[in-house]
């Protein structure tokens, strides 16, 4: 078991839950509330100096019962310790985390890949959007296990949404903010833009 | 963007009284100066571009030619592989490793089964622990021939590609030798190998081992003290030792950042530890940097083949265990035991105890993390790749924000991206 555990619960008490000792690696569960704090004081603690995220992912189970976890892979680079940090989430409730971008700027992708992914939201995140899919994408979230292998809608219907994807829709409105790109768009953008209709495919009949 | 002429007098006003062309100085036309500094573009790279190495984006704001805004888009090749890992069994998720990083399929096939068989406890046998460092450092030769041969082509120099392409080539051939295919070798199993290396394979890799680092000196001896290339590349995109942690960058990208940080070192997996190579680390961090460590790379991983085949054991390649290796076809066919065993693994699949598994190694690229949950059953919960050139593009608008636009094309060259790994 790695030693930063006892440590972690003599300064976090409570708020460390169980951890466990899977093939060698040890995962210790985090309340949802102290997270950051967990987080910046295994960075930042002589002694421990997880100086390295090695990946932010979130696992959810076949079995309806057992909460969601945000898994962190966390090294210490200079001493070759890994600790694996959990943190789970009610699926009924609200899927929030505290974003930890602010102590590793490469948790910045992974946690929108999750967010992506997961649908779990990471407050305080610089710029959640969507990474694999594209943004206007209406389907849920894919690696869910209520969302079906072959997608949501049916192949016909994803056809069409493809095939009528407005233009525009491939800038953001941060982007069309760029250079006034805006006014150079064509009117019947310009209008779908201002109506809010950014991407959105008209219902089929 | 409103559209701007500038009226310049380039005539001469006449001749003087001798004949000749009256000399007037260059001069701005009169009136008020145009204010060049003011408007910002917008460009758009990709997600079809040559140098953008595969279906990438990027929108790009520029105010002149210097880089102001670097925004990616990613995505055009997701395929799903995490989801589709989990309505496979174990050994179906290896061919879907190929498809991933399609340019080192056999690193992926090792890493994927290396995190199976961490999940199920299998120990595999010394001759599959040897061949499998064979597949690793063959793919990171041919990863890295690839990322110099077309980087070189981004920065203007077409000969070493072709040399690059061409040593490429003799590993394909020995790929395909070995597993059949070019691409999608699907080369591991869990527990062990698709097959054993076939007669003849052994003495072409010794005749590529000898062979090969004459190329790597002859690309040497065009790039490295080539003025053209260290001046597009020396200096840029420079990510200091706390940067590259910080952004969790793994591989040829944090070792040129001056991270000494080599999972074959620091965590060795099949038996690294007793091979005699070397980690190149760089100190600047920038672009030539990583030229120069995935050059020196190429010399390692041929020390490294030189020695795994020399070495080789004889033996099975695959664990003596009926419950995850399939029996012979013959044996399957004419005895009872047998017969119920390729069965039951075809149809049920090998079953994995519940509990979860990482193995990180080192790939071309860096880190490929394979993250295993499984529930006991004989798919898994979930299957994550950890996918080293997703994780190090996320630092190319730090890198590239303030640069020239040329630098932008010369960064995007150093990460070493392959759109496969990055959209899964």
């Amino acid at each position: 078991m790695n030693p930063s555990v006892d440590a972690l619960r003599t300064t976090f008490g409570s708020a460390i839950g169980r951890a466990l000792d899977v093939r060698g690696d040890t995962i210790v569960y985090v309340q949802r509330e102290r997270l950051r704090d967990v987080m910046r004081w295994l960075r930042d603690t002589p002694g421990h100096e997880y100086h390295y995220l090695v990946d932010v992912t979130a696992v959810e189970y076949r079995d309806r019962e057992r909460p969601l976890e945000v898994v962190y892979f966390l090294r210490a680079l200079h001493r070759q310790v890994d600790l694996r940090v959990k943190v789970e989430l009610d699926a009924t409730g609200d899927l929030t985390v505290d974003s930890v971008v602010s102590l590793w700027a490469g948790a910045d992708w992974l946690e929108r890949e999750v967010y992506d992914m997961f649908g779990i939201t990471f407050s305080g995140h610089p710029d959640l959007r969507r990474i694999l899919m594209w943004e206007t994408y209406s389907e849920g979230y894919p690696l869910r296990k209520d969302f079906p292998l072959r997608g949501r809608f049916s192949r016909a219907e994803q056809v069409r949404q493809a095939l009528n994807i407005s233009p525009e829709a491939n800038y953001s409105m941060e982007e069309l903010s760029i250079a006034d790109a805006y006014d150079d768009l064509p009117v019947d953008m310009r209008e779908r833009l201002r109506k809010g209709e950014r991407g959105r495919v008209q219902e089929s009949e | 963007m409103s559209k701007r002429t500038v009226e310049l007098e380039l005539a001469t006003p006449g001749l003087d009284a001798q004949g000749a062309p009256v000399r007037v100085p260059l001069a701005p036309a009169p009136g008020d100066a145009p204010d060049l500094g003011a408007e910002h573009m917008l460009v758009n790279l990709g997600p079809q571009h040559p140098a953008t190495h595969g279906v990438l984006r990027l929108v790009v704001e520029l105010d002149g030619e210097t880089v102001v805004r670097v925004i990616p888009h990613i995505g055009y090749l997701h395929s799903g592989f995490e989801k589709l890992g989990e309505y496979r069994h174990y050994n179906q998720i290896i061919p879907l490793t190929d498809r991933t990083d399609y340019l080192s399929p056999m690193a992926n096939n090792v890493g994927v089964a290396m995190a199976a068989e961490k999940l199920m406890g299998i120990e595999i046998t010394p001759r599959c622990t040897v061949l499998r460092v064979i597949a690793c450092e063959m793919s990171r030769i041919i990863s890295h021939m690839v990322w110099l041969g077309t980087t070189s082509i981004d920065l203007g120099a077409f000969t070493p590609f072709l040399w690059a392409f061409q040593e490429r080539e003799r590993i394909y051939n020995l790929q395909e030798m070995w597993t059949g295919a070019r691409l999608t070798t699907s080369v591991t199993r869990v527990g062990g190998m698709m097959a054993d290396i076939p007669d003849g394979f052994v003495a072409g890799l010794k005749e590529f081992t000898r062979t090969y680092p004459k190329t790597l000196d002859e690309i040497d001896h065009v790039l490295t003290r080539n003025a053209v290339w260290a001046g597009r590349t020396q200096g840029v995109g420079v990510l200091t030792r706390d940067e590259a942690i910080n952004l969790s960058l793994s591989g040829p990208m944090l070792r040129a950042s001056g991270v000494a940080y080599d999972l074959r070192k620091d965590k060795p997996y099949l038996g690294y530890e007793t091979y005699d190579f070397d980690v190149p680390v760089g100190e600047h961090g920038d672009v030539y940097d990583r030229y120069l460590v995935r050059l020196e790379e190429c010399y390692q991983s041929n020390r490294i083949l030189a020695q795994a085949v020399e070495r080789l054991p004889a033996g099975p390649i695959n664990v003596d265990d009926p419950r995850v290796i399939l029996p012979p076809k013959s044996r399957a066919m004419s005895d009872m035991e047998a017969m119920i065993y390729h069965f039951k693994q075809v149809m049920e699949g090998v079953k994995a105890p519940v509990g979860e598994a990482y193995v990180g190694i080192e790939n071309p690229k860096g880190e490929l993390g394979n993250y295993f949950v499984s529930d006991g059953t004989a798919k898994p919960v979930r299957w994550r790749i950890r996918p080293p050139s997703f994780i190090n593009l996320a630092s190319i608008a730090r890198m590239a924000e303030g640069r020239l636009l040329s630098d932008l094309i010369a960064i995007n060259a150093s990460v070493d991206i392959v759109m496969g790994e990055i959209d899964r």
